[in-house]
Parts: C-alpha cells; sequence; structure tokens
C-alpha cells in the first residue's frame, strides 16, 4: 500500500511535465505565484530523485520559471548534472537551462570544464552543437582559457556543421581570455576561405566584430575581404564586409579609393534593398574619409543622394527611416547635396511615425538657409503645438533653438523675431528644457545690442505675466526663463517703457513660490531697477514719485528678507537696509539717484568661453619654472620654516627677478612669515604667482582679472583678445541697426510678430545682412586642447583587451612569431592540438637560443612601424598604442619564464606559422596601389618609403613595408621551399640588426626587391647584408621646407610619369596653400585638371603642421623617353605663424632620368635568350673602375636605383633585363672580376641605351 | 551582435526570453516590461526600428521588431548589425517555426519554449547569426528531434515496462 502511495506520487510528478506546468498556470490565473511556489516545490522533490530523466524533467520546467522571472540558480548544480547526462535528450535540456541561467559568477561552473571538453570531443556532432550553443552563453575567463585550444581544434572539424560552431564561438573566447587571440587568428583567417558558405560567414562575422573595435589591427586583411566582397554571393556576408570596410576606410583613404567602384557597381546592381543599404552607408564612410582630392566624388555623392531619396520616398515606412539616417551622415560633409532635397525631408516631417519625425529633424539642422529658417521654424512650431507626447516636443525644442542658434546664430536675420519664438516657447507647458531657453534669452540680449530694447519690452511682459508661467508649481521648468526675464529687465532697465510697473511685478509677493536661484535674482534686479527708476524720477519736479517707489520697495522686501533660501535673504536685507537710507536722505531733499545708480554702474560684457586660455603668456615668463625652489617633501615646514627661507634666499636672486628691490624682497618675505606663522595648516610654500606677475618688470601689462564663465557677473577686463572681436561687433552692430530701421518700416511688424507669416522672400542670399557676429573668440584651439577620443571610450570595454596587432603575425619573416607564452594552454598529457608547419627542427633549435635579443630587435622595428602609422592617426591613437606594446612586452617578459615547463616541446612550432597567405599581407600597400603586378611593383615601393617615416626619428622603419616589392608569384614559390625560406629569415634577422646601427639616414629604402631575387635565380650561398638604399632624392630645400622626389614611370600609359614629391615642413610654422609649378617643356609636360591654363600651378592638397611631412604625386606627360630631362619648377606657399603670415617660394629642378623611364619587369632565361638572339637590338657596353663591393650588392643597387631586375646569375656574372614605359628592352650582361665590372648591354633604342648605362656608371661613380 | 531577443504577445506576457548577457531575473523581466511598453504603443504602419535608449546598452542599440498576430519579435541590437537583415531573420525565424510546428500559433510557443529554443540555437549562437538558411536549420534541428526521439522511444518503453 505505502509502495503504491509512492509510486503514484512519483507517476504523477513525473507525469507533471512542461506542458502540464504551463497548462496549471494558465488555469491558476487568480493564484499564480501560489501555484508557482508549489510548483517550486515539487520540483526541488523531483530534483531529489536519482532518476536522471525525473531531473531534466524538473530543470526543463525551471528553464520555464525562470522566463518568468524566477530565480532558478539555486537549482545550479542539478543543471550541471543533467548537463553530464550521457543522452542528447537531457544534455539538451541542461545546457539549454545553463545556457539561460549561468553566468561568470556561477560557482558550479568550474565543475563543468571536464564536461563541456568530454562533449566538445564527443562523436555525436549534436553533443558537441549543444556543448558550444550553451558555452557560448555562459563562457568565463577560466573555461575560454581552458577549452580555447580544443575549440581551435574543433574550426578544423569535417563537419563544417561544426566548424561554423566552433569559429563563431572564438569571439567569445577572444573576449573572455584575449591571449587566444594571437595563437588563434591565423587558423581563423583560413576559415574566410572555408569551402562551406556557412563557415565562411562565421568567419566574417566574428573578423567583422573583432575589426568594428580595433579596425586598425585588421587593416592587412583588407584584400582578402575585398576578394571575398567581389566573389561571395551571400548577402548576408556581403553586408558584413561591406559594414566592416566603412570602419577601415577612415584608416586608409587608399582603401576607399579602391571600393568606390565595386561598391557603386553593387548599388547599381543588387536588388536586396538590405546590401544596397549597406553600400550607400559604406559609400558615404568612403566619402568623407577621402579629402576632396578626387573630382569625380560629386558623382557618387549624386548617387548616394538619389539612392536614399528613393528610400525615403519609399512608402515602406523601415526604408524611410533608413534613408533619413543615411542622409544625416551625407549632411555632415556634404550638406549641399542633402539641402536639394528639402521638399521630401519637410514632408518627413508630418509623417505619423515617430522614429521618422526624429530622424526628419536631425536633418533640418543641415537644411536652414537664412531665407528658409523662419519658414522651417514656423513650420516646426505648428508641430510643437500639435505634438502630443513631451518627449517628442521637448525634442522639437531643443531642435528649434539648435537649429536657430547654430553657427553663432548665422542664420538669424532678425532678432525680435527670435526673441518672440523664444518667448512663444515658454508658453510650453511641462517643458524640461526652461533653463535652455532662459539660456538663449540671456545670450541674445547681452550680445546682440540692437535687440535690448525689443527684448526688455518682451522680459517686462512676462514678468507681468508670470502667474501664467507659475501656474503649475509641479512642471516648473518653465520657471527658469523667468530668471533671465528678471536680470535682462534688471540689466537693460534703461530700455524700460513702464519700469515701476515692472518693478511692481518682480516685486509681488506670489514671487516667494519660485526657486531660490531665481528669487535672488529677482531681488537684486529689484534694486537695479529702482535705481534707474530714481534715476528718472529724481529729473521731475515731484518728488513724491521717488519717495513712493522706495516706499514700496521698503514694503515689499521684507518678504524676501524672510525667505528660507540664504541667497535671497542675503540680497534682499542688504537692499533692504539700503532703500531705507536712500529714504532717509530723500526725506532730507538729497539727490540720492546719482550714487545709487553707481552700484551698478558700467557694462557686462560676455566673455568667451575660452578666453582664459587666451592671455597670452608674456615673454620671458616660464610658467612651469618655479618660483621658489620647491620645499624637500620630507620635512615638515611647520617645524623650520627659517630653514626653507634661508635657503630660498639664493633662488631669488636669480637673473630674472634681479630687478626686484630687495625691500620688496623683505617685505614679502616679511609678509609670508607672517602667513605662515598665523596659518596652522600651511603646509607647502607656494608663493601667489600672481604677486610674481604683478611684481615682477615687464609684464605689468598682463590683465590679471578673474574672468567667471558664467554670463551674468561683473568682469572686470577683458582678454586682449576680446576685445578686437568686441569692437568688430560694435561696427557691425551700427550697420545692422540701420538696416533694421529699414526693415522695420518695411514690414511694420507687430509687437508679437510670429503670428504673422514673416516674408523673407524677396530678399535674396546676399542682401541679407550679414550675420550678427556674437562674441566668440574664432582662434584656432591651442593643439594640445584637441578633444582625445579617449575619453569617449569606456574603460571597461572588453574589446580594449582585443586591440592585438596581428599583422605581425602573418609575415613569413614573423617579426613577432608566437611566444611560448602566448600558446593556448593544453593540458599535460595531451598532444599539442595544433598541426604543425613544416618547420625544420634544426633551425628553431638555432633560433631559440638568439630569441631574447631578436625579440629586442623585433618590438623595436614594431615600434617604428608604428611611429609611421602614427603619423596618420592622431596622438591619441598613439598613446594607446604605445600603451597595448607596454602590455605585449610584458607578456613576452612575464610569459618566458612558466612556458617553458609546459611546452617545452612546442618550442619548435614557434617561428613556423603557416605562410603561405603571408604574401597578401605585407602586400596590403602593394594592392592598395591599385594597378597591375609587375609595373607597380616600384610604384608600391614608392608608398611604402614615403609611409616610411621622412623625419629622423625612424628612419629605419621601411623594411616592413618594402616587402610589396616582391611580386606574389616568386614569393609565394619561395615559401614553398623551407630551405629557402630559411636562408632569407636569417638574412633578414642580419638585415635587421644592421638596420637598427643605421640610423643616420633618411629616406633610404631597403631593396629586398632585388636582393631576393638575385637570391632565388642565382646560387649564392652566403650573402652580406645589403646597406639601405632609397630612391628618393633631394629636390630642393630651404628653411622651412624640404622636398624630395622620386620619379617612377607608369607602364598602363607608355606617356606618363609619376613624380611621388614628400614634403617636409622644416620650420615652427604652420605651411598652407602649397602650389607646385613646372615649367613645361615641349617635351615633358605637367598634367593638370581640365580647365586650367598651361602656366597654372597644382594646388598640394594638404597643409603641413610643424615637423611633418606628407606626400603628393604629380604626373606628368612625356613624349620622347630616350633622353633625360630638366624642368624647372617652383614651389610657392605662406607661412602662417601665430601672427603674422608670409608668401615663400622655393624653386627646384626636376631630373627626368631615362632610368625613371624603366620598369622593374621580370624575365625569364629563355625569354631573354630569345630576345638576345632576335638580333634586333643595337649593343654597347660600359666598364666600371674601381668598384669595391660584392657582386651581391652591386646587382641590387642596378635592380634598385635603376629598375631592372635579374634574370640569372651565375658566380660572378648575371643578366638583368627591364623595359621602358614604351616598351624597349634593355638587356644587361655584368661581370666582375677584381675591382673591374663590365657591363655589356643591348637595346633596341641606342641612345636610350647610351644614357641608362651613363646613369649606370654615374650611380657607382658616386659610391 | 544580437544582444536580446524577445517574444512576447500582446499583453506584454513573455513567450521566450533569450539574453546573450547576462542580467539577473528582476531586471530580465523589467527589460521584457519596458520594451513590451515600447513596442506595443507603435502604428501598425510605423517603421520596425526603434532606438532602445536606456534599455540595453544604450545609443548604439537598436530595438528591431516585427508584430505578428498576436506575438511580437524584438531584437535588441548593436550598429555593428544591418537593420533591414536583422528584419530578414526574424521573418526566417518565423517562418522557420512555422515550418515546425505546422502553422505555428502562440499557444506552440507557450507550450513548447524549449523547442523554440532549441530552432534559435541554430540560427543565433551567442548573440551572433549562425545560420540564415532556413533549410539548412530545419534540416539540424529535424535531426536533433530524430535522435530526441529515438531515445525517448527507449525512455517510453522502459516507462511502460514499469
Amino acid at each position: 500500500m505505502a509502495l503504491k502511495i509512492v509510486k503514484g506520487s512519483i507517476d504523477r510528478m513525473f507525469d507533471k511535465n512542461l506542458q502540464d506546468l504551463v497548462r496549471g498556470i494558465r488555469n491558476h490565473k487568480e493564484d499564480e505565484a501560489k501555484y508557482i511556489s508549489t510548483c517550486i516545490d515539487e520540483i526541488k522533490q523531483e530534483l531529489k530523485q536519482d532518476n536522471i530523466a525525473v531531473k531534466a524533467n524538473a530543470v526543463c520546467k525551471l528553464t520555464y520559471l525562470q522566463m518568468l522571472g524566477y530565480d532558478v540558480s539555486w537549482a545550479a548544480f542539478n543543471i550541471v548534472e543533467v548537463m553530464s547526462s550521457s543522452k542528447f535528450t537531457y544534455k539538451r535540456i541542461g545546457y539549454l537551462a545553463a545556457s539561460q541561467c549561468f553566468h561568470e559568477n556561477t560557482d558550479v561552473i568550474m565543475l563543468t570544464t571536464n564536461q563541456i571538453r568530454k562533449d566538445l570531443s564527443s562523436p555525436n556532432q549534436y553533443d558537441t552543437g549543444v556543448a558550444l550553443t550553451g558555452l557560448s552563453c555562459f563562457v568565463t575567463p577560466d573555461l575560454a582559457r581552458d577549452l580555447a585550444n580544443d575549440i581551435m581544434t574543433l574550426m578544423s572539424h569535417t563537419k563544417p556543421y561544426i566548424r561554423k560552431k566552433a569559429v563563431l564561438i572564438m569571439y567569445k573566447v577572444f573576449l573572455k581570455y584575449p591571449e587566444s587571440l594571437r595563437p588563434a587568428f591565423p587558423r581563423l583567417k583560413e576559415k574566410l576561405e572555408d569551402p562551406d558558405p556557412g563557415v565562411q560567414s562565421a568567419a566574417v562575422n566574428v573578423i567583422c566584430e573583432l575589426a568594428r573595435r580595433n579596425p586598425k589591427n585588421y587593416l592587412s586583411l583588407a584584400p582578402l575581404f575585398f576578394k571575398l566582397m567581389t566573389s561571395s554571393t551571400n548577402n548576408w556576408v556581403l553586408i558584413k564586409i561591406i559594414k566592416l570596410f566603412g570602419a577601415l576606410t577612415p584608416l586608409e583613404p587608399r582603401l576607399g579609393k579602391k571600393l568606390i567602384e565595386p561598391l557603386t557597381n553593387l548599388i547599381h546592381s543588387t536588388s536586396a534593398m538590405s546590401l544596397l543599404y549597406e553600400c550607400v552607408n559604406t559609400v558615404i564612410a568612403v566619402l568623407i574619409s577621402l579629402s576632396s582630392g578626387m573630382p569625380n566624388h560629386s558623382a557618387s555623392i549624386q548617387l548616394c543622394v538619389q539612392k536614399l531619396r528613393i528610400l525615403i520616398e519609399d512608402s515602406d515606412q523601415n526604408l524611410k527611416y533608413l534613408g533619413l539616417l543615411a542622409m544625416s551622415k551625407i549632411l555632415k560633409t556634404h550638406p549641399k547635396s542633402v539641402q536639394s532635397h528639402k521638399d521630401l525631408i519637410l514632408q518627413c516631417l508630418d509623417d505619423k511615425d515617430e522614429s521618422i519625425r526624429l530622424r526628419a529633424l536631425d536633418l533640418l539642422y543641415g537644411m536652414v538657409s537664412k531665407k528658409n529658417l523662419m519658414e522651417i521654424v514656423k513650420k516646426l512650431m505648428i508641430h510643437v503645438d500639435k505634438a502630443e507626447g513631451t518627449t517628442y516636443r521637448d525634442e522639437l525644442l531643443t531642435k528649434i533653438i539648435d537649429i536657430c542658434s547654430q553657427s553663432n546664430y548665422q542664420y538669424i536675420t532678425n532678432f525680435e523675431w527670435y526673441i518672440s519664438i523664444l518667448v512663444e516657447l515658454t508658453r510650453l507647458e511641462g517643458t524640461r528644457h526652461g533653463h535652455l531657453i532662459a539660456s538663449q534669452m540671456l545670450d541674445v540680449a547681452i550680445r546682440v545690442k540692437a535687440i535690448r530694447v525689443f527684448a526688455v519690452a518682451q522680459m517686462a511682459t512676462l514678468l507681468d505675466n508670470a502667474h501664467l508661467l507659475t501656474g503649475n508649481m509641479q512642471r516648473n521648468g518653465i520657471c527658469e526663463v523667468l530668471y533671465a526675464a528678471a536680470w535682462i529687465c534688471g540689466e537693460f532697465s534703461e530700455h524700460l517703457e513702464n519700469p515701476v510697473q515692472t518693478l511692481e511685478a518682480m516685486l509681488r509677493p506670489k514671487v516667494a513660490t519660485l526657486p531660490g536661484h531665481i528669487q535672488a535674482v529677482y531681488v537684486q534686479n529689484a534694486a537695479k531697477l529702482f535705481a534707474t527708476i530714481l534715476k528718472n524720477q529724481e529729473g521731475n519736479t515731484d518728488s513724491t514719485a521717488a519717495q513712493e517707489t522706495s516706499q514700496m520697495m521698503i514694503d515689499r522686501l521684507p518678504l524676501f528678507v524672510q525667505s528660507a533660501n540664504l541667497e535671497v535673504q542675503e540680497r534682499a536685507s542688504c537692499i533692504l537696509q539700503l532703500v531705507k537710507y536712500i529714504q532717509k536722505l530723500q526725506q532730507k531733499d538729497v539727490e540720492v539717484a546719482e550714487e545709487v545708480s553707481a552700484l551698478f554702474a558700467g557694462e557686462l560684457n560676455p566673455v568667451a568661453p575660452k578666453a582664459q586660455k587666451k592671455v597670452p603668456v608674456p615673454e620671458g615668463l616660464d610658467l612651469d619654472a618655479w618660483i621658489n625652489e620647491p620645499p624637500s617633501e620630507s620635512e615638515s615646514e611647520d617645524e623650520q620654516p627659517k630653514a626653507i627661507f634661508t635657503k630660498e634666499e639664493p633662488k631669488h636672486s636669480r637673473p630674472r627677478h634681479t630687478e626686484v628691490d630687495e625691500k620688496e624682497l623683505a617685505r614679502r618675505r616679511e609678509a609670508r612669515k607672517q602667513e605662515q606663522a598665523n596659518n596652522p595648516f600651511y603646509i607647502k610654500a607656494s608663493p601667489s604667482s600672481q604677486k610674481v606677475y604683478q611684481e615682477a618688470p615687464g609684464v605689468e601689462h598682463i590683465p590679471v582679472v578673474q574672468i567667471d564663465l558664467s554670463v551674468p557677473l561683473k568682469v572686470p577686463g577683458l582678454p586682449m583678445s576680446d576685445q578686437y572681436v568686441k569692437l568688430e561687433e560694435e561696427r557691425r552692430q551700427k550697420e545692422r541697426a540701420e538696416k533694421k530701421k529699414k526693415e522695420k518700416k518695411k514690414r511694420k511688424e507687430k509687437r508679437s510678430g510670429r503670428g504673422k507669416k514673416h516674408d523673407s522672400g524677396p530678399e535674396s542670399e546676399e542682401d541679407i545682412t550679414p550675420a550678427h557676429v556674437v562674441d566668440i573668440v574664432t582662434e584656432e584651439m591651442p593643439e594640445n586642447a584637441l578633444p582625445s577620443d579617449d575619453d569617449d571610450k569606456d574603460p571597461n570595454d572588453p574589446h580594449k583587451a582585443l586591440d592585438i596587432d596581428l599583422d605581425n603575425l602573418l609575415e613569413t619573416t614573423a617579426r613577432r612569431p608566437l611566444a611560448d607564452s602566448e600558446k593556448l594552454p593544453v593540458r599535460s598529457h595531451r598532444a599539442a592540438g595544433a598541426p604543425k608547419s613544416p618547420a625544420e627542427d634544426g633551425e628553431a633549435e638555432n633560433a631559440t637560443p638568439q630569441e631574447p635579443k631578436k625579440k629586442s630587435s623585433k618590438e623595436k622595428r614594431d615600434k617604428k612601424k608604428d611611429k609611421e602609422r602614427d603619423r596618420k592617426r592622431s596622438k591619441e591613437e598613439k598613446k594607446k598604442k604605445k600603451h597595448k606594446r607596454e602590455e605585449k612586452e610584458e607578456d613576452l617578459l612575464g610569459g618566458q619564464a612558466e612556458e617553458a615547463a609546459v611546452q617545452s616541446e612546442e618550442t619548435k612550432e614557434v617561428e613556423a606559422q603557416p605562410s603561405s597567405t603571408s604574401a597578401e599581407v605585407s602586400d596590403l600597400d602593394f594592392w592598395l596601389s591599385n594597378a597591375p603586378v609587375p609595373s607597380n611593383t616600384q610604384e608600391a615601393a614608392t608608398v611604402a618609403a614615403a609611409e616610411a617615416d621622412p623625419a629622423p626619428e625612424a628612419p629605419a622603419g621601411t623594411a616592413a613595408d618594402s616587402e610589396p616589392e616582391e611580386p606574389k608569384d616568386t614569393e609565394t614559390e619561395e615559401s614553398k621551399s623551407s630551405k629557402h625560406k630559411k636562408k632569407k629569415q636569417k638574412k633578414e634577422k642580419e638585415e635587421k640588426e644592421k638596420k637598427k646601427k643605421k640610423k643616420h639616414h633618411h629616406h633610404h629604402h631597403h631593396s629586398d626587391g632585388g636582393g631576393e631575387e638575385s637570391v632565388q635565380n642565382g646560387t649564392v650561398e652566403e650573402e652580406e647584408p645589403l646597406p639601405p638604399m632609397s630612391n628618393y632624392c633631394l629636390l630642393a630645400e630651404n628653411s622651412y621646407i624640404k622636398m624630395v622626389c622620386d620619379i617612377q614611370g607608369n607602364l598602363q600609359d607608355g606617356s606618363q610619369v609619376v613624380v611621388s614629391v614628400i614634403f617636409e615642413n622644416k620650420s615652427d610654422s604652420f605651411l598652407k596653400s602649397m602650389e607646385f609649378n613646372v615649367l613645361d617643356s615641349l617635351n615633358s609636360k605637367l598634367q593638370r585638371p581640365e580647365g586650367s591654363g598651361p602656366h597654372d600651378g597644382l594646388t598640394v592638397p594638404f597643409q603641413l603642421p610643424p615637423g611633418v611631412s606628407n606626400e603628393a604625386r604629380f604626373v606628368f606627360t612625356v613624349q620622347s623617353i630616350v633622353m633625360p630631362q630638366k624642368l624647372k619648377g617652383t614651389l610657392t606657399f605662406i607661412v602662417k605663424n601665430e601672427d603674422s603670415s608670409t608668401h615663400e617660394k622655393l624653386d627646384f629642378k626636376l631630373h627626368f632620368t631615362c632610368t625613371s623611364y624603366l620598369i622593374t619587369t621580370p624575365c625569364y632565361s629563355d625569354a631573354f635568350a630569345k630576345l638576345l638572339e632576335s638580333g634586333d637590338l643595337k649593343s654597347s657596353s660600359v666598364r666600371l673602375e674601381g668598384v669595391n663591393m660584392p657582386f651581391h650588392h652591386l646587382l641590387a643597387r642596378i635592380c634598385f636605383h635603376h629598375h631592372f631586375s635579374v634574370v640569372e646569375r651565375i658566380n660572378s656574372c648575371a643578366s638583368m633585363y627591364s623595359r621602358s614605359i614604351q616598351g624597349h628592352h634593355v638587356c644587361l650582361l655584368v661581370k666582375t672580376s677584381a675591382q673591374t665590372v663590365s657591363i655589356d648591354a643591348k637595346c633596341d633604342e641606342p641612345t636610350l641605351l647610351g644614357n641608362v648605362l651613363d646613369e649606370i656608371k654615374q650611380t657607382f661613380s658616386q659610391c | 551582435m544580437i544582444k536580446a531577443i524577445l517574444i512576447f504577445n500582446n499583453h506584454g506576457k513573455p513567450r521566450l526570453s533569450k539574453f546573450y548577457e547576462h542580467y539577473n531575473e528582476d531586471t530580465e523581466q523589467q527589460i521584457i516590461r519596458e520594451t513590451f511598453h515600447l513596442v506595443s504603443k507603435r502604428d501598425e504602419n510605423v517603421c520596425n526600428f526603434l532606438e532602445g535608449g536606456m534599455l540595453i546598452g544604450g545609443s548604439d542599440y537598436k530595438l528591431i521588431y516585427r508584430h505578428y498576430a498576436t506575438l511580437y519579435f524584438v531584437f535588441c541590437v548593436d550598429s555593428s548589425e544591418s537593420e533591414l537583415g536583422i528584419l530578414d531573420l526574424i521573418q526566417v525565424f518565423v517562418e522557420t517555426l512555422d515550418k515546425c510546428f505546422e502553422n505555428v500559433c502562440e499557444l506552440d510557443l507557450i507550450f513548447h519554449v524549449d523547442k523554440v529554443h532549441n530552432i534559435l540555437a541554430e540560427m543565433v549562437m551567442g548573440g551572433m547569426v549562425l545560420e540564415t538558411n532556413m533549410n539548412e536549420i530545419i534540416t539540424q534541428v529535424d535531426a536533433q528531434n530524430k535522435m530526441e526521439k529515438s531515445e525517448t522511444f527507449i525512455f517510453q518503453s522502459t516507462r511502460q515496462d514499469r
């Protein structure tokens, strides 16, 4: 019987599965909570059972209850139990529950590590899949660390289903365990080209997420993504890639140029709106990132705007919304093109959808002009009246004020109108933005003098009707405007029509209900008003009026004296006593008005927010220098003040202060002693710097003023920079006032002007008076005041940790290979999971002992490379990067100790990362330079060289970028042969060492290309490192600027030569408006944009801040290339100092050598032989004496400086080949014996050949 | 990244909640409530995007939703997701549910929330889109259900033996 009951109850419990639970809950709508609590009790019972099925059922129900908001973390251990069931059904239930309620602080999670590992390696793919899915939700740093290696193995699983999940989860692993990023990255990259589209999509997804946060580290993947973009048909993948490009382009404008065309094609071809929209978005990003350098942008912008218009016009609200969103991005950089669609955007303001209206509002900001401002605002005011929710209404209000006040009220032609608008806005009920309106009122009234009469009248009305505003104290945000009204009426009381009435309004008992700070302003300004009234009334014969006013003050002020607000109370009692005294004097018939108004005499001028900063530091004043010797921290000054003074004495006699007379010094010393003696808290001797300012000779003129930045406060003086602005303002003010009178006549505007439509039609834009110039300091901000993005970044952002440089990882030469410490942790009994690359053990063993040394050199190089990049980016990034470097170094150093014990055998892997794709990475520059492979090798090199810092701090940094010189195919070929690779690595290592020593060179450029090829084709065993070389030669130089240039032929167009000029600013001034001009010859002409005359200069598309250099390219057209050419040219530029700017020019001579018409072209030995046999070539020869350099150096020089490639090399004899841009073949046979080099040459153009040989000869005579 | 996926009915009753970031139960409920509040007051023919505001994540996040009969499907995503792409994804999700449940209705979701979770797991993993191809999703879901069935069959037969 008992058994039966037990059994029955088990059955019952068991019967209640998830469906029963749900049904039960639905049937107990009244006492749901109670029902659920009984259910939870049952579940607790079930969980105590041994039967795993019962437990799983219970956990399943708990998952449901969790969704309803019940905390089920108490069952965490049971969930782990269910997860570890061998049955898939239960396992899935367990993992689902875990994914719903586990988190980093769930302590049982650490029990799951082994279970998860087991599931990950389960033969059943769905066990693995379920584990991966679950893990993706609750992965912790510990789990990530322990399982990273297992997951990485799964990335190469045979089943795509597992691969894609493993790839995707890696992102979560990276977030929790950033150290795993570097080791896992190569494989992740590999997955971008996985045959399965799902895996590919997952990899794209992960890299996009990574790159979004730290885009610069992923720039090198751009070529790969570009390939995917042009080949993939999966819209989802395409969207991701295109979005990624949007994030990358700001970092690399060349990428943008390359993208525009395929994106435009996609825009034209795709039918998927989502894809089209993202393309448009990225094109916009590209256009933003490109400076105005490219003229054909307008077409792209037009295309975007046009497509967006189609979206906005679509009946689908979603498209409309997105169209507006994208439009607002264009607005920032190309407002003109958006403005033409004003009609459409205004239309959207009427949309019933609030999201769309808000987006349209954003756009309006950029739409306004002097012409249409009133019209647009009028429309918005109608919306304000109609608006229902306060949020939208507040949004409208802020937008109206934003639009009107933008760029210093640029678009406001009639301030009376604006004041009316502001007054009208105060009628809004329940807005939060009373303060905003108030500050606008104050700003306009103070800064636009001509408007004061009108403003004061309006404000007086406002004060009179204050009860309307304060009617609802609950939402008294709007009463802030009374603050402004009271202040304006008081300060500019001379303009009041009926001051007594206003005074009366300000002293009404109701005022006492206002917030304290407003009452205080009321009281203070009542006093100002009182002064004005007295002044007016004393002129009259009747003195009773004045006395009445005093009496009114005396009657009303006590109310404020009793105020609980201290400020109000203090001001009121002060003023009350003053008035009482005045009354006494009045009764004695003494004239007081003059003296009373003297209390408030003087104009309050607006001070620009940054005025104080602008006060120039007088010459010879070093603010950072100690005025007195800093007291040593260790001693307490309280104990030995005397000693400090005796110590300071010599300091006072420093040259700068000698003029201060001894008496003064003594007096000051005395005073200070006194002060110190009186002050028990005296800690450090820090004499007031102000004193020194004033007393030091020659600096008396410094205005030492206390500038309070809030507007309505008295300012005892103005910084000098501001005074000019003020003068200017006054001048314009007059102008404006006159104009205004005319306008007024014309319009006969009502005082409440807004009711009428303001007809601004007849006025053309030019007619409109220039905007009132309001006091704003227009000087540029000091450089160090640039806003830094750093502030925006959340320090807790997990992605910060993922800011890891990945490029190096992928180089063949592995400048910073994975350190052992970076290996993913592997359980000790396990064999290493990662597949080994075909590295030779010997090499690894050789490499290991040298490791630390090598690393340090690598680090240095990395840093140098950083510097190059940094020039292109902001200073802030530099900081960040440095930081990053430091971190890296840390883990390098820190990791080395612990590494050895765990995985000594893995050391071998270190160097050998998969290298098949490496060429692409290092070839980013190459890829970006937009031309077919062979022709462009040299051009790529120049790009690289241009990027290398021409400034002395990083002279040796070019090697990294010089790799693009190698043609791709040879490189891959090479990497196949590990023997060669080894050699190359060794050589490069040596080069690095060498380079470190040679820092004194400027633009030297390493000829890896030439050197490499000689290794490849020849049989030379041991090569000495090559000295650094650069193709950039000095063009001209003066004290301001230095120009170096490199001249390259353009293979695509046989008549074009590209001259890359690096301009370096050597001065402390800003160089701008640079114009590059060349006197054309018959044969060679500078290509100028269409429409410009043959003698016009070309504007250099950038400006140069001090110490900065940048590169510009100029294209020349040449007709005949057989003769060298010299062209005379001039660079004109403006040197801008803080206070002056001068026009300067620099003459130069451009030397087009015949070499510059040659283009490195690889040639195979059989083709070469055929060419020689053909007999079409004329021959010539030259002998070089006393050439004292290794043969391979000699070859490298010829390759590098004269654009040849080695065809074959046998011992001390080599054949070389090059081609001119017009297709002339040039063949060389170079032989060397002792110090004599003989060059036999053949070419189908003898003049060209002769010149080339001469140039070669010259090259070697120079060294 | 997708931050959260919520399904609730016209009265705000949650039918599925999947948060890809941890919140405690109370916050989750609050988010569901507020999201419902935001979404439910919108007209039928307005756009499907809502700036999420303070709810989750802040200004970078958007709510993208679709309303089907009695149910709201809401995805909370950040700016790395394409808005229109997510709308399509919701469509795929619903169509997949429709295939798996054969004319899906709210009741299916009420009683089989675990199955909905399993389907979702094949589409979105850890906040990232895993698969957008409906056939592939259904294949995987079916295969797993088949496995489960074979296991339950054994299990049920043992139960009947008792």
